[in-house]
């Protein structure tokens, strides 16, 4: 269980939080194209730079594409770079998510989940996110203003640490966390600055020691090589991620305890699996039943790259039944957590596993279907559920 | 301006910061171009390069063949590019960095048109160069928006139908100008101290620049490898690539002193080889109607030069 000292001096929305966030940490650069529900996040930092609160370049630029690919390029000067993106705007940087991640950038970007058309939809949805889980980029799912906040500081740390040295993303909900307001502990700069150093980047760019920044590579050279280091380095990020928020835990006094979150899970007989604010919801019908005598628990998934797998063998084990949500879907297949759960937990001994397709397109989770959820898993054979949805079995 | 073409002195820089050895092709204009533009640029220089000929004429990683640093970026994204570094090297006190942006047609007039665009509307300092050999070169000759009408490559092969391109080329520079870029030319390698004067005068500009220099491809329009620099003087004196500076809303047009009828260049290249005496005379006309324009345009521009 996340543990904090509450001293909240300040209440916001998660935009604003996020804002302040990329503020506290010294960003330079800031490039981002407009696109709801993410607006406000670069609408606040551009007041911010217009004030001198900031000292960074704001370039709004004509793409998302473009977002990225500007950032790439101020990243490699060696100025700690920030952008913010959602849904659509997240697809259409795709291909640049890839280059930052093979340039070895430490790029920061804070997603707000939203929903992928068609329909047109400005709902939360992890659809947009879970399509960039192959793009060598950490990625992180927070659940209230305040993580969204300490995210981007413990953020920079993971990301510009020497054994990683790959981007990282942050997401919160859309308008659940977006653009709802919540008190929020505002660290002092000065907290912020001990605990975030300057961004020193090695192989910056220099006319004094000109380099090739991602020229090609053939079969033979070192193409290979340097994928699979990309790979040792999302795993050595673990170790990084545990020491980084164990240090914040110590200077803020807010504990994230790593890759996930355990809720009630000691004796618990079924448990629940998921991430963002859905997995608030869930904690609060897991604390509900705890008082009616069940033995339930919530695993609260923080870190989806790295994906937690040996913390999940280790949470699970002895469990009667694991149902994993999912705000997503890959057609033709599963949920994708569902999916990585599984894999995660193949060979460990059998623990029956659940997949719930819920709350897609921003539709409410409710009491009663977190219920419903916990229900299936007492009463139903193993295998893939949509909650709450018209039409279903 | 014909004085331009005739009687300038040799004020190339001898300074090399392209090295020895690359992978282009024999007789690559794009490499000539490249090497000019670093002369005339000098060694404070980054550039960013798209897919394009250039991600491949440096050669596999380690090598480079440049002695200035080199950010690679994909096809769309070199107006964004340059525009990242020339905001982040300003914060750093940087400003005597050139950031030049190199890309080609493909990547200039089509994919990258709106990168360009945003980054020239932004005004940011930069250089963007566009290597023009009009047409996908560095993927095996398919047509671009910068492809002139009547040329044939992989994407509009003769056929049956004499499906050769019935379109006119996109002329970016003119776009540029349209887009009140503050300055604005064309250049080609037949004429390097008219290239690297250009460039010299962009230099004083503070805001964004584009150069669009014609960069003959032997592998792609089918000729010898030794006439680059022949097919490259021979685009201009027919008029099919008018040279011109475009300086804050001043034009100025280059005129070659001999002029030739553009069946002269279209034969030089076998790309146009299968145009019959009308479709030859349809780009003639053409020719004869943008040259015309150009000219108005230059007598409109408020500064009329002599020549």
């Amino acid at each position: 269980m996340i543990k904090t000292v509450q001293k909240y001096n300040a209440i916001m929305t998660g935009n604003e939080a996020v804002a302040i966030g990329a503020k506290l940490a010294r960003v330079r650069f800031i490039s981002a194209y407009p696109i709801t529900p993410q607006t406000t996040i670069v609408e606040k930092l551009a007041e911010m730079v217009a004030n001198r609160e900031l000292d960074s370049r704001y370039v709004e630029v004509e793409s998302e594409h473009s977002a990225m690919a500007a950032v790439m390029a101020s990243e490699l000067t060696g100025a700690r770079s920030y952008t913010a993106t959602s849904s659509h705007g997240l697809l259409y940087m795709h291909e640049m998510l890839h280059w930052v991640a093979g340039q070895r950038l430490p790029v920061v970007m804070s997603v707000v989940n939203r929903a992928i058309g068609p329909p047109w939809n400005i709902w939360s949805d992890q659809t947009d996110t879970m399509n960039q889980k192959d793009t060598g980029w950490l990625q992180v799912y927070c659940e209230s203003n305040q993580e969204a906040l300490d995210t981007i500081l413990m953020g920079y740390k993971i990301a510009e640490n020497r054994d990683v040295l790959l981007p990282l993303m942050t997401m919160e909900d859309a308008f659940v966390l977006s653009h709802t307001s919540e008190p929020v502990n505002v660290p002092e700069q000065k907290a912020v600055d001990d605990f975030l150093p300057e961004l020193d980047l090695s192989f910056r760019i220099d006319v004094e020691n000109p380099m090739g920044y991602g020229s090609y590579s053939t079969p033979d050279g070192p193409f290979m090589e340097l994928k699979k280091d990309m790979s040792d380095s999302m795993d050595k990020a673990r170790k990084a991620i545990k020491k980084v928020t164990a240090e914040f835990a110590a200077s803020m006094e807010r504990d994230y305890s790593g890759l996930l979150e355990e809720f009630m899970m000691e004796d618990a007989e079924y448990a629940i699996i998921a991430s963002g604010t859905l997995a608030s919801s869930g904690k609060y019908v897991v604390q509900r039943m705890r008082e009616k005598g069940h033995k339930v628990g919530l695993i609260r998934i923080r870190f989806f790259r790295p994906f937690p797998s040996e913390e999940i063998r280790n949470a699970t084990k002895g469990l009667k039944a694991l149902g994993v949500m999912d705000r997503s879907m890959s057609f033709g297949t599963g949920g994708n957590t569902y999916l990585e759960v599984s894999s995660s937990l193949y060979g460990q001994g059998y623990t029956p596993i659940y997949g719930f397709t819920a709350g897609l397109g921003g539709r409410d989770v409710k009491i009663e279907d977190f219920e419903e959820m916990f229900r299936v898993m007492e009463n139903k054979e193993p295998g893939r559920y949509w909650i709450n949805v018209r039409g279903a079995d | 301006m014909s004085v331009e073409l005739t009687e300038m002195p040799f004020s190339i820089p001898k300074q090399e910061l392209m090295e020895p050895g690359n992978t282009a092709c024999h007789g690559c204009g794009a490499t000539l171009s490249m090497r000019y533009v670093l002369k005339a640029m000098g060694k404070n220089t980054v550039v960013s390069v798209p897919a394009s000929c250039w991600a491949v004429i440096p050669g596999a990683m380690p090598n480079r063949t440049l002695d200035v640093p080199m950010v690679y970026t994909p096809f769309a994204a070199t107006g964004a590019s340059i525009s990242g570094l020339r905001e982040a090297l300003d914060l750093q006190g940087k400003e005597d960095y050139n950031v030049v942006g190199f890309a080609g047609d493909g990547g200039t007039s089509d994919i990258g048109l709106q990168s360009l665009s945003g980054a020239m509307e932004r005004g940011h300092n930069v250089f963007y160069i566009m290597y023009d050999n009009e047409g996908y070169m560095n993927t095996g000759v398919q047509r671009s928006g910068s492809t002139p009408y009547g040329a044939v490559t992989t994407t509009t092969p003769l056929g049956k139908d004499r499906n050769y391109k019935k379109q006119p080329k996109k002329v970016v520079a003119d776009l540029m100008i349209a887009q009140k870029v503050p300055y604005v030319a064309t250049a080609t390698v037949a004429y390097p101290e008219d290239l690297v004067r250009k460039i010299g005068n962009a230099k004083r500009i503070n805001g964004p620049k584009f150069i669009q220099i014609l960069s003959p491809c032997p592998t792609g329009w089918y000729y010898s490898p030794e006439k680059t620099v022949e097919v490259s003087r021979l685009a201009v004196q027919s008029h099919m690539f008018p040279l011109y500076e475009y300086i804050n809303g001043t034009f100025k047009l280059s005129k070659p002193p001999q002029p030739i009828e553009v069946r002269k260049y279209l034969a030089a290249q076998s790309r146009f080889s299968h145009l019959n005496d009308a479709e030859i005379e349809e780009i003639q006309s053409y020719v004869d109607k943008r040259w015309a324009e150009l000219q108005k345009m230059e007598r409109g521009s408020g500064q009329p030069t002599p020549g």
